[in-house]
């Protein structure tokens, strides 16, 4: 039988000096599900994800992936378990073509296999509808096309867990109903973690939420219980929701 | 696959280029050519680092010095023939950049500078210590009659620029593989963006670990392929000039091209050696060249030859 929960942390904490970023986090992650991870600036919501794919080593606590204990792990070897992870600020190769920074994260898996990373590259690309663009150079995108990209580079590595650091932060409406019809599709079969401030595209894709505030998980659960929990709409929602 | 295509005749044309050069230009040009080929084949190798990784080590003098000393006092010292002694100075060369680049790597930008900096004049001044096994800054000279490959004199002008190029070919060609191979992209990617890289799941440590003792061990064969062919070893190639020099060919002939080297080795030598006929000022004019290519063409030779005309060029 497969564990309900893909990924699970124990008493997560991080320190920078004396700043407690995270406490003590208990945070279970339902395999198959979107879940949004929301709360107002600085409640600690990037560090956390950071610590779970390894981008920062945790000050303490503990991480399972699968069942398996991946704390001690650095990052290459997390994301090599199926865990890709998108940046909140957006980090492509901005010197390389479309085509090549979608390819080298297709490589990583695929490596010699060249009628396969070709193959996977067109898919994705085509997937987020940046096909016509494969030759042009990654830094000459706006800024809205970087960001689909960046999702590209992820999509590309057919993770089991994709974590999304604010990914529609930038894009314009039109571009946000696609990021939103995107995820969609995804669900079911790859896990999603999604750190998100807009509300509407919280509301529209997450099966499950939990609301950190300084450092700490507030709530867990459901959109409808979320919206319902009054510790949240005094934290976050009561402003967010409305505006 | 059309740009793989021009790229092989590409780099099979200059071979035979250099090789139909033999027979055009006069002897002192042949002479030059040969070791600037020899040299290019260092250029290339801190290439490998430099322009594809995108690591710059100050200290690539050191891995030159130790292919170089490894082949000389095994042939000198040890008496061993060319060959064996060849192979000796190239896992030497493979071993100290393994160490340094173990060392080194923990540090990165310009600490990882100044860190091969040190690493190398530590080596400079190793070789002066053991004065008595190394013949020190005076060096030593190999005798013309042990200079013999698979019983060719390789002290004669043909044989000489034939070696020359022959071991040129290998690693130009070697190269070319490298960097259209995965391994060349993942190197090329740590370049563009380290810690992206490291996010899509690769080990960038071991990435930049393998880029140092490839491009260390290359650089090492060019320093014992060079005490081979011009019969010479001495402390003068461990020397923080020796280690710029190689930035230099390939700023000017462009970094993280496979033509760069070359173009810049040739381009370079050239500059001192025709300046230095008209001026004893000559490094001046070298000087101004340099300043003016990097204003103008601060992708190098190569680099802008890309940009402009040919955006296939690997």
């Amino acid at each position: 039988m497969v564990a309900v929960n893909i990924l699970t942390t124990k008493g997560l904490t991080k320190n920078y000096g004396g700043i407690k970023a995270n406490t003590d986090i208990d945070f279970e992650l339902q395999r198959g599900k979107v879940t949004a991870l929301i709360g107002p600036n600085g409640a600690g919501k990037s560090t956390f994800v950071g610590m779970l794919c390894g981008r920062f080593p945790a000050t303490r606590g503990e991480v399972f992936f699968e069942g398996q204990n991946i704390s001690s792990l650095p990052a290459h070897k997390r994301i090599q378990l199926g865990i890709a992870y998108t940046f909140q600020i957006t980090s492509v190769y901005s010197g390389l073509t479309l085509l090549e920074n979608v390819a080298i994260a297709a490589r990583r898996r695929l490596g010699k296999d060249f009628a396969s990373v070709t193959e996977k590259v067109d898919s994705v690309l085509a997937q987020v509808g940046l096909s016509d663009r494969a030759y042009q150079i990654a830094g000459d995108l706006s800024y809205g096309h970087q960001r689909v990209l960046e999702i590209a580079m992820g999509l590309a590595q057919d993770p089991r867990l994709f974590i999304l650091d604010e990914p529609t932060q930038g894009l314009a409406e039109t571009e946000i109903d696609d990021f939103v019809k995107l995820i969609k599709s995804l669900a079911g079969e790859t896990t999603i973690l999604l750190i998100e401030h807009n509300m509407d595209v919280v509301m529209r894709t997450a099966d499950q939420i939990t609301v950190l505030e300084f450092g700490k998980t507030l709530a867990s659960g459901t959109p409808d219980e979320i919206h319902r929990n009054e510790a949240v709409q005094a934290a976050y929602l009561g402003t967010a929701a409305d505006a | 696959m059309v740009n793989a295509h021009r790229s092989y005749i590409l780099h099979i044309s200059i071979i035979g280029m250099l090789a139909a050069m033999f027979f055009i230009l006069p002897a002192y040009h042949v002479g030059n050519l040969s070791r600037i080929m020899v040299l290019a084949v260092y250029a290339m190798g801190f290439n490998v680092l430099f322009g594809y990784t995108g690591l710059l080590s100050l200290g690539h003098a050191l891995f030159f010095a130790t292919g170089m000393y490894g082949l000389g006092m095994a042939m000198n010292t040890f008496n061993i023939a060319a060959e064996p002694a060849m192979l000796i100075g190239g896992i030497c060369a493979f071993l100290v950049s393994a160490v340094i680049g173990f060392l080194a790597l923990r540090t990165s930008g310009v600490a990882f500078m100044i860190v091969t900096l040190m690493f190398a004049q530590a080596g400079y001044l190793t070789i002066l210590y053991f004065g008595a096994y190394t013949r020190g800054d005076e060096g030593f000279v190999i005798p013309q009659a042990d200079r013999m490959i698979a019983g060719i004199d390789i002290t004669g002008e043909t044989a000489r620029y034939f070696s020359a190029l022959f071991l040129f070919s290998v690693v130009f060609l070697l190269i070319m593989y490298l960097v259209r191979s995965p391994f060349g992209h993942t190197i090329v990617a740590i370049r563009e963006n380290e810690e992206r890289t490291r996010m899509l799941g690769y080990d960038t440590v071991r990435h930049k670990l393998a880029a140092v003792i490839i491009s260390g061990t290359i650089s090492g064969i060019a320093g014992a392929a060079y005490a081979l062919l011009f019969g010479y070893a001495g402390a003068t190639f461990a020397t923080v000039q020796y280690s710029i020099f190689p930035l230099l060919w390939v700023l000017l002939g462009g970094a993280g091209t496979t033509l760069g080297p070359i173009i810049g080795t040739i381009f370079m030598f050239y500059l001192i050696d025709l300046s230095s006929t008209v001026t004893q000022a000559y490094m001046l004019i070298a000087g101004v060249v340099l300043v003016l290519l990097t204003l103008f063409a601060p992708q190098g030779l190569a680099g802008e030859l890309r940009r402009r005309v040919f955006k296939w060029l690997p």
